[in-house]
């Protein structure tokens, strides 16, 4: 086997190089793993460069009374409590002292008037609690942490993708790959491995994320058979750039807010007094995106259809000083001066909080040798995540997933044995699409997919729309079966795209069912039939497994938190009810 | 509906040329958009890098009409009408295909810069004042554009002398950040190159994120560089004093 | 249509994908630097002309006496304003581009010639030196405000004439001039790592922002500046041939 392929020998093997992948990496490494890095990108081009707004820790450098209880309570609510309570207590407890050591990495974040980490205020936090560095932060930290993982002797593998996992009996001990480069296969045996690969976007039309979110961890999860959890909770952020076209969907950062940015309809009204009076523009993201969605099907829209975001009354060089990014995107994409003029916003897919079910402490999946951390895992966020609290979920738990996966390959008794059967199988799947002599091209499949998600697993949803989009998804996976790609192995977009397109449907498929089982609305999931929200569902997880090549969704009963936690929501029930 | 006639550069290490798309032109329409569109609907396997399409990440470098440039963030409405677009690689680096090239050049120089390195026992407070310049340092995205067009790299090929522009950034971030403890002008000198810059600033000029890179970061170093290694006085003082460089 | 070779085949000079006119900046600056460079080398070879009652031309303060000098004075008093201009870190730019046409312009194929070293060889290595051309022209603005005081006086009596503005306006553009400079940002505080560590370094940070700022226009000081001397040179040269006469403002 390994003559035939290129292969590599790691310890702990990480797919994906974005925050959480690298903060894994130096985890492992420093556990005195030897640990690989795999990314489709280069190396610091991972979607977590595009993070702006911050990272959310309880430091208490501008707000004094706040705390990791205070942050916790913040994270459950905003997850309308579907959170696993061990995930966001961890996350409360550890983003403080994860942020610190970044800083004592090299990064410099923006500073208070008595030199300490400057922290903003954002949506559904109950203090400033964002660090940050303008509206940048993202880059700020992968940077960092990539800078600090070079000198710490990570093996970076660019511009590879894993296409599956594999296994010996239960447990995964490798993984089969291609150069984005050359076309060429590559075999990577590891102990353990960490799936960091980020969301699922690129599966709608209007999305913030770039085109390597198409759900790859999810679905390696899925084929090496662990579980997926609450996978019907997809974040539409309330603020990307509605026009001009080429730009529908970037992303507006919520620090616009943060600095005290407005929400207006096109009859001049805020109309977030009508949807959430009390926190106004800083609800969370579920009320503030269904929120701008609502006004402008009813016809209260901006003349692209949006809302208006309005931060031009405040002094135009604080703007440029705070949001310089937000300035520079509007200025050369829509020809708009933010500090003269609003900018006009509407959702945008973000963030999917479901994903691969974690053990809270070390971020095993579900099956051995299997770890998780960021985005790609699930439980953490809930229904409903707060803005700021996916960099630090990206630091503490990549973290823990690069420990976890470093003690269990330090416990493993060596590398397992790779089945050529496996191999051949991923082989003659990459393969076959450029021996049909006709068949479907992948780009027009996948803009179908990305419309029948976009208008019937979208915002709002109903059982007829969610039926149609299974049947749908299913219709476009018979046709992703018989792709046919032209042109050589070399750096082939179509060809990767072909793959990519099975993960994205495979985790549509999830998502669509898990969104139909769940008959009820809360956080990021409304369904126009269930309006309301059903405590009897406030202490269950959807689950999704694969069988076969279909995916089966069941329900799972919430981990039960410990009545002093409990104890902090005493005096909340309405909050719990939202 | 208009349209937009790109020549695309179509080919690899073996040769290639420059082919003719033609694409719809949409309002604000930037050339990877069109680029987009050719890959979407006449040559799928048309290869470029892109990633956030927001020139937040660095990755479309490519040259637009012979200037490097993001192609996310070119666009087509500011590019001279009814000429057709020529689009090609980065020339500094060697192709691998179509509008990509081979950067991990770029990488390797990374690895040898000094880490950041912090005072022991410091206290951890610095103003805002003292990091406003290397934060504009931070904001590099690693578009390599700056390398591309750098002439010691770009004509005369020493890539085996020259970090180029972006890492004399990165090492400007390191050697004015208040709590790094090393001193790196030797390393500048000796093994950065940043004698062979002649501060004509084609790397200010291409810069999508507005960094000054000549005169903010190139320039001071080069400062500090002859501060340690060509002040005959400061020299002198030192042989006197005893004091290190540096201090 | 025509296969055009890969940008990466060899180049030549001039060779570029470009379409805008990248040869006109290089070519302006060349014509600037010529005809001023031209004119202040004829200036200050003459030795004749350079004063007029206490006008001064500045291409000859300060006023020497070097008896052994068979030459014009300018040539001796003007040595260390050319080292600094021609250390300045935006001339070399200028000059870099425009006559050693490496590289000519941005993106622009150069002229073939041995192994580049840039600012590390003989005599290029020399530029490193600038903060000693500045520390000289920091001394010759003494000089030159000196002339400009004496530019107010006509037969004891304090007045303005359109040369005392001249001249004025020669030395305070030279000022700029010299205070922009890049080696005197590093010295004046662009050296330090924290502004904020101690009180010297507090008030050092002011210093350093504010020749920041000038900084930013240093290529506009350094043209403004030097057509603004080789005009002062050229107005007392008038009055002194008696081609024109000063027009007393006050």
């Amino acid at each position: 086997m390994s003559e035939r392929y290129e292969s590599h020998d790691v310890d702990v093997l990480v797919i994906g190089a974005g925050g959480a992948g690298l903060r894994a990496a130096i985890e492992a490494s420093a556990q005195g793993a030897r640990v690989g890095v795999v990314c489709k990108s280069l190396l610091g081009k991972a979607h977590t460069v595009m993070a702006e707004g911050g990272v959310a820790a309880a430091l208490a450098h501008v707000d004094p009374s706040d705390s990791w209880k205070v942050h916790f309570k913040d994270t459950m609510l905003g997850g309308k409590m579907l959170n696993n309570w061990r995930m966001a207590q961890l996350h409360a407890q550890e983003a403080p002292d994860r942020v610190r050591e970044l800083e004592r990495w090299g990064a410099v974040f923006d500073r208070t008037r008595d030199g300490r980490i400057l922290q903003r205020n954002f949506g559904g936090h109950s203090s400033p609690r964002l660090a940050h560095v303008g509206d940048r932060t993202g880059l700020e930290m992968i940077r960092t942490l990539q800078d600090f993982g070079v000198h710490q002797g990570l093996e970076v593998y660019m511009e590879c993708t894993v296409t599956k996992l594999l296994k010996q009996d239960s447990r995964v001990v490798g993984a089969f790959a291609y150069w984005r480069e050359t076309g060429r296969f590559v075999l990577f045996r590891a102990k353990s491995v960490v799936l960091a690969t980020g969301g699922i976007g690129k599966a709608y039309t209007i999305t913030s994320n770039s085109w390597e979110y198409t759900g790859d961890g999810h679905a390696l999860a899925l084929g090496a058979g662990a579980e997926l959890i609450d996978m019907e909770f997809v974040q539409f952020h309330p603020t990307g750039m509605v026009w001009p076209p080429g730009v529908q969907g970037l992303l507006v950062t919520e620090a616009v807010r943060g600095e005290g940015g407005l929400l207006r309809n096109a009859t001049g009204e805020r109309f977030m007094e009508r949807y959430d009076p009390k926190r106004m523009e800083l609800s969370t993201r579920d009320m503030v995106a269904r929120a701008i969605y609502t006004e402008v099907k009813e016809g209260r829209g901006s003349p692209h259809g949006g809302a208006f975001l309005d931060i031009s009354h405040k002094p135009p060089e604080m703007v440029k000083k705070k949001l310089p990014s937000m300035y520079h995107q509007f200025m050369e994409f829509a020809n708009i001066d933010i500090t003269k003029s609003p900018m006009e916003v509407g959702p945008t897919v973000h963030y999917i909080m479901g994903g691969v079910r974690v053990d809270a402490d070390t971020g095993a999946a579900t099956v051995p040798g299997l770890f998780a951390a960021g985005e790609a895992s699930g439980g953490m966020h809930g229904a409903n995540r707060l803005g700021g609290n996916s960099l630090s979920d990206l630091l503490v738990f990549g973290r823990r997933a690069g420990a976890g996966s470093a003690a269990y390959a330090a416990k493993a008794p060596g590398h397992g044995v790779v089945d050529p059967a496996q191999v051949a199988a991923a082989e003659r799947e990459l393969l076959e699409p450029f021996e049909r002599a006709s068949g479907p091209d992948p780009y027009s499949i996948h803009r179908r997919l990305q419309q029948s998600m976009h208008s019937l697993v979208g915002i709002f949803r109903t059982e007829q729309d969610l039926m149609k989009g299974i049947e749908e998804i299913v219709k476009l996976q018979a046709e992703a079966n018989a792709v046919r790609v032209e042109g050589s192995r070399a750096f082939n977009p179509g060809w990767h795209l072909a793959h990519d397109l099975r993960n994205m449907l495979t985790i549509s498929e999830a998502i669509a069912r898990c969104a139909l089982q769940r008959r009820e609305s809360r956080g990021a999931h409304a369904r126009l039939d269930y309006p309301n929200l059903n405590p009897e569902l406030g202490d269950v997880n959807s689950v999704a497994t694969l069988d076969g090549e279909a995916v089966r969704v069941s329900q799972s009963p919430l981990p039960r938190m410990p009545d002093e936690l409990r104890a902090l929501f005493a005096t909340e029930p309405a909050g719990v009810q939202s | 509906m208009p349209e937009a006639v790109l020549h695309v550069y179509r080919g690899d290490a073996s040769g290639g040329g420059l082919k003719e798309y033609r694409v719809p032109l949409e309002e604000g329409m930037v050339v990877l958009d069109a680029i987009h569109h050719i890959q979407g609907h006449q040559a799928p396997d048309l290869a470029v890098r892109w990633n956030c399409k927001a020139a937040k990440c660095g990755s479309c470098s490519a040259e637009v009409n012979g200037k490097p440039k993001l192609l996310c963030k070119t666009r087509m409405d500011a590019l001279p009408p009814g000429q057709p677009v020529v689009v090609q690689p980065l020339k500094a680096f060697p192709i691998v295909k179509d509008l990509v090239t081979d950067v991990q050049w770029n990488y390797e120089v990374n690895k040898r810069i000094p880490p950041f390195t912090p005072k022991p026992n410091a206290e951890w407070r610095w103003k805002q004042e003292d990091v406003d310049r290397v934060q504009e340092f931070r904001k590099c995205i690693e578009c390599f554009l700056c390398q591309d067009v750098c002439h010691v790299l770009r004509s005369h090929g020493r890539t085996d002398a020259f970090a180029g522009p972006r890492f004399l950034v990165r090492v400007a971030g390191l050697e004015m950040h208040p709590m790094d403890a090393l001193n790196r002008t030797k390393f500048l000198k000796e093994d950065a190159g940043i004698g062979l810059c002649n501060i004509t600033k084609c790397c200010t000029e291409v810069c999508p994120e507005d960094i000054t890179i000549t005169d903010n970061a190139i320039i001071p170093l080069k400062e500090r560089v002859v501060d340690d290694h060509y002040d005959p006085v400061r020299m002198l003082v030192r042989l006197v004093t005893g004091k290190k460089k540096g201090e | 249509m025509a296969e055009t070779a890969h940008a990466a085949s060899r180049e030549h000079f001039g060779s570029t994908s470009r379409r805008d006119s990248w040869w006109l900046a290089p070519g302006l600056v060349a014509a600037g630097l010529l005809l001023l460079g031209g004119y202040a080398t004829w200036a200050a070879l003459q030795g004749t002309h350079f004063e007029f009652g206490r006008y001064l031309s500045p291409l000859y303060s300060p006023k020497i006496a070097a008896p052994w000098w068979p030459l014009s004075p300018a040539l001796l008093i003007l040595i260390p304003p050319l080292l600094f201009r021609s250390t300045c870190y935006y001339y070399r730019k200028a000059y870099y581009r425009a006559f050693f046409l490496d590289p000519v312009a941005c993106a622009v194929g150069e002229l073939n010639r041995g192994k580049y070293t840039g600012e590390t060889g003989f005599p290029f290595v020399l530029q490193n030196l600038h903060r000693f051309a500045f520390y000289l022209a920091f001394l010759w603005l003494f000089f030159l405000w000196h002339d400009v005081w004496d530019a107010f006086w006509f037969d004891g009596r304090f007045g303005v004439g359109l040369g005392t503005l001249v001249i004025l306006a020669s030395t305070g553009t030279l000022t700029l001039y010299t205070f922009s400079c890049h080696s005197f940002r590093h010295l004046v505080g662009g050296k330090l790592d924290c502004f904020s560590c101690t009180a010297a370094a507090r008030g050092r940070h002011g210093a350093w922002l504010g020749v920041s700022a000038l900084n930013e226009h240093h290529m506009g000081f350094a043209w403004i500046s030097l057509v603004s001397v080789c005009f002062a040179d050229f107005y007392v040269r008038l009055l002194s041939m008696g081609v024109f006469h000063d027009v007393r403002l006050l």
